[in-house]
């Protein structure tokens, strides 16, 4: 919760020296990075699995067996049966992709925004800084959760708004590690040439900072990816995101805690599902930070 | 000391006024008419005229706004539409049990995480070191409403183990510390791993320094360098964490609230939503940004002590 609990963005600097890191280099010190090739895998085993396994799933993920309710794991259904008798196995496989789609747009629009502001801010500076950090601030007011609680208040419970909700929440995150960025590499003399030579500021922004403030972007996309679909399915969990029949992981969790004594594997498979996606993220997360960070460069 | 927090409290200034803005366009930004939202929506239509008039909607917005502000400073927050008590007074009644879900748990996190973070540091590169932050990773990567589920599963509902069940403790309610260990594990968990990992990079980075090695030099014993020497420089990073946990600690107990039946501030709110009590969630957002506002001018007059104290040696 996290962001909702923020993971990165306390240990992400802006980087000291903002030089782009050799290709070469940063394939050489990722793959030797165990937490980045263990997470990378299962990062590329999960869209895999969210992409094509929905085709060969033994169930469909919403046929019900009233005779097979709440039935442990077994041959005929590996990870047991819900409420309804849903075969669970088949229910995680489906929601996989759910729980992507949410992790991945709800970061690519915070993300877009974030750093759209981030740069603004720091590369005008003045008045248009001073006000856009200020509304940053604002946001970064409201403790954890709480931000996305009152915006799925107002906008209503659905998933799609639980995204807006989780991406608004992390806009400010972005916009803070940009805008230092920003700076340090506005500071550089190179950009005093291409301005002299007569660059627009919109050249300036794309072709020479965007690149260079590129590293520290991607480590927090990465691990936003993680707390943002925590902090989804846990709005999910609240019952103020997915909606029940759809099988996404949050809602499957809060459905099985009511058979908590007969059946605790209802409750508790969702959330291993949960834990090892997010793992994967934070891992991933983990080892491109160690071989973005210029600082650990040699 | 005394200037600093006057200064600080004055910068904060800008920031109360923004997050009352933002309450304040809250009800207004909700698809419909404000008043009949605020009044509910089985409100008659003489109770949707009566609650325009109280809440003053005929009246252009700045003026809306400096009225719900005053209600605000003088603590008249409204009223809850679904049982018509003052929203101030249903707050009042839980904020004390969230503060203190939120207090207990960032104890629990501080101490878990610096033991733990002082301990990987001191063992880096050993097995020791790589499984607690493989632990801490975990910690992280935990939906805390699955945790306190696996936790109400194992300690409350419990299992039998040879001789006893391992049911110690309840799955509902705050008050009796039979109640308050599983809540507490369950949102300390997360400030836990961030606090180890933290203080783990954080000793690192001050392990390395001249003066410790000068320390090790002169003959000082290596629990000395680690706890006396090292340990002091290298919380002053973790106590900016620390603050930062404590809010996501508070948007955290809305969760656990809700997994363990804890009568707060949250619960309060997730209901609310649910019944679009919508008083209720204007200010109980609100009221969750002021604590945390407030707690961060705490942390940084925390932080600004240690480093006095520090300058001073």
């Amino acid at each position: 919760m996290r962001e909702e609990i923020n993971t990165g963005a306390a240990q992400i600097k802006a980087a000291p020296n903002p030089t782009l890191v050799k290709l070469s280099t940063f394939w050489r010190k990722l793959t030797s990075s165990k937490s980045a090739v263990v997470g990378g895998i299962l990062i590329i085993a999960i869209i895999l699995i969210a992409l094509i396994g929905p085709y060969f799933v033994p169930y469909s993920p919403s046929a019900t067996d009233t005779a097979n309710r709440l039935n442990g794991p077994s041959l005929a259904h590996w990870l047991g049966t819900d409420n309804y008798g849903r075969d669970i196995f088949s229910r995680i496989i489906d929601g996989m992709s759910i729980t992507l789609y949410v992790g991945f747009s709800a970061v690519l629009i915070g993300m877009t925004v974030g750093v759209f502001l981030g740069i603004i801010s720091g590369y005008y500076g003045g008045k248009i800084d001073t006000i856009i950090m200020r509304f940053m601030d604002i946001l970064l007011a409201f403790p954890g959760i709480l931000l996305a609680l009152a915006i799925v208040a107002v906008l209503g419970s659905s998933l799609n708004n639980v995204i807006i909700a989780v991406a608004v929440f992390s806009v400010p995150v972005f916009a803070r590690i940009v805008r230092g960025s920003t700076l340090s590499v506005k500071k550089l003399e190179y950009i005093d040439a291409v301005k002299a030579l007569g660059a627009s500021d919109a050249r300036i922004i794309f072709k020479h900072i965007l690149p260079n403030v590129a590293s520290p972007i991607i480590v927090q996309a990465t691990l936003s990816i993680a707390t943002s679909i925590l902090s989804a399915s846990g709005l999910s969990f609240l019952g103020l995101g997915a909606q029940p029949p759809m099988p996404e992981w949050g809602a499957m969790l809060a459905d099985g805690r009511n058979y908590m004594y007969d059946a605790p594997h209802v409750a508790t498979i969702p959330g291993i599902a949960i834990v090892i996606v997010v793992l994967a993220f934070n891992l991933f997360g983990d080892g491109l930070r160690d071989a973005l960070d210029p600082k650990m460069k040699n | 000391m005394f200037q600093f927090i006057v200064r600080r409290l004055i910068q904060t200034i800008p920031v109360l006024i923004g997050v009352t803005i933002l309450t304040f366009s809250m009800v207004r930004l909700i698809p419909g008419d404000p008043a009949q939202i605020m009044a509910g929506e089985s409100a008659s239509q003489e109770q949707i005229e009566l609650t325009r008039e109280r809440l003053g909607l005929n009246d252009p917005l700045p003026v809306q706004y400096f009225d719900y502000v005053s209600g605000v400073v003088t603590g008249d927050l409204g009223n809850s539409i679904r049982n018509g008590r003052p929203v101030a007074d249903e707050i009042k009644v839980r904020i004390g049990t969230t503060v203190s879900l939120a207090f207990y748990s960032t104890l629990l996190s501080v101490f878990l995480g610096i033991i733990f973070g002082v301990f990987a540091a001191v063992r880096r590169g050993k097995l020791s070191d790589t499984l607690v932050m493989i632990a801490a990773l975990f910690g992280l990567s935990m939906p805390n409403f699955w945790l306190g589920l696996i936790l109400i599963q194992y300690f409350a509902i419990g299992r039998d183990v040879l001789f006893f069940n391992t049911g110690w403790f309840l799955a509902s309610g705050w008050g009796t510390w039979q109640q308050m260990v599983l809540p507490v594990i369950t949102l300390g968990t997360a400030g836990a791993a961030i606090i180890a990992r933290m203080t783990r990079s954080s000793m690192l980075e001050v392990i390395d320094q001249d003066y410790i090695r000068t320390a090790r030099a002169k003959g000082v014993k290596e629990r000395i360098v680690v706890y006396r020497h090292a340990l002091k420089n290298a919380l002053i990073p973790v106590v900016t964490v620390v603050g930062l946990q404590f809010g996501a600690l508070l948007g955290g107990a809305v969760i656990t609230e809700n997994v363990f039946a804890i009568n707060g501030l949250g619960r309060l709110m997730v209901g609310a939503i649910n019944s679009r009590d919508f008083p209720i969630v204007q200010s109980g957002v609100l009221v969750f940004a002021f604590l945390f506002v407030f707690v961060n001018i705490m942390v940084d007059v925390i932080y600004r002590l240690l480093n006095k104290r520090i300058d001073l040696n």
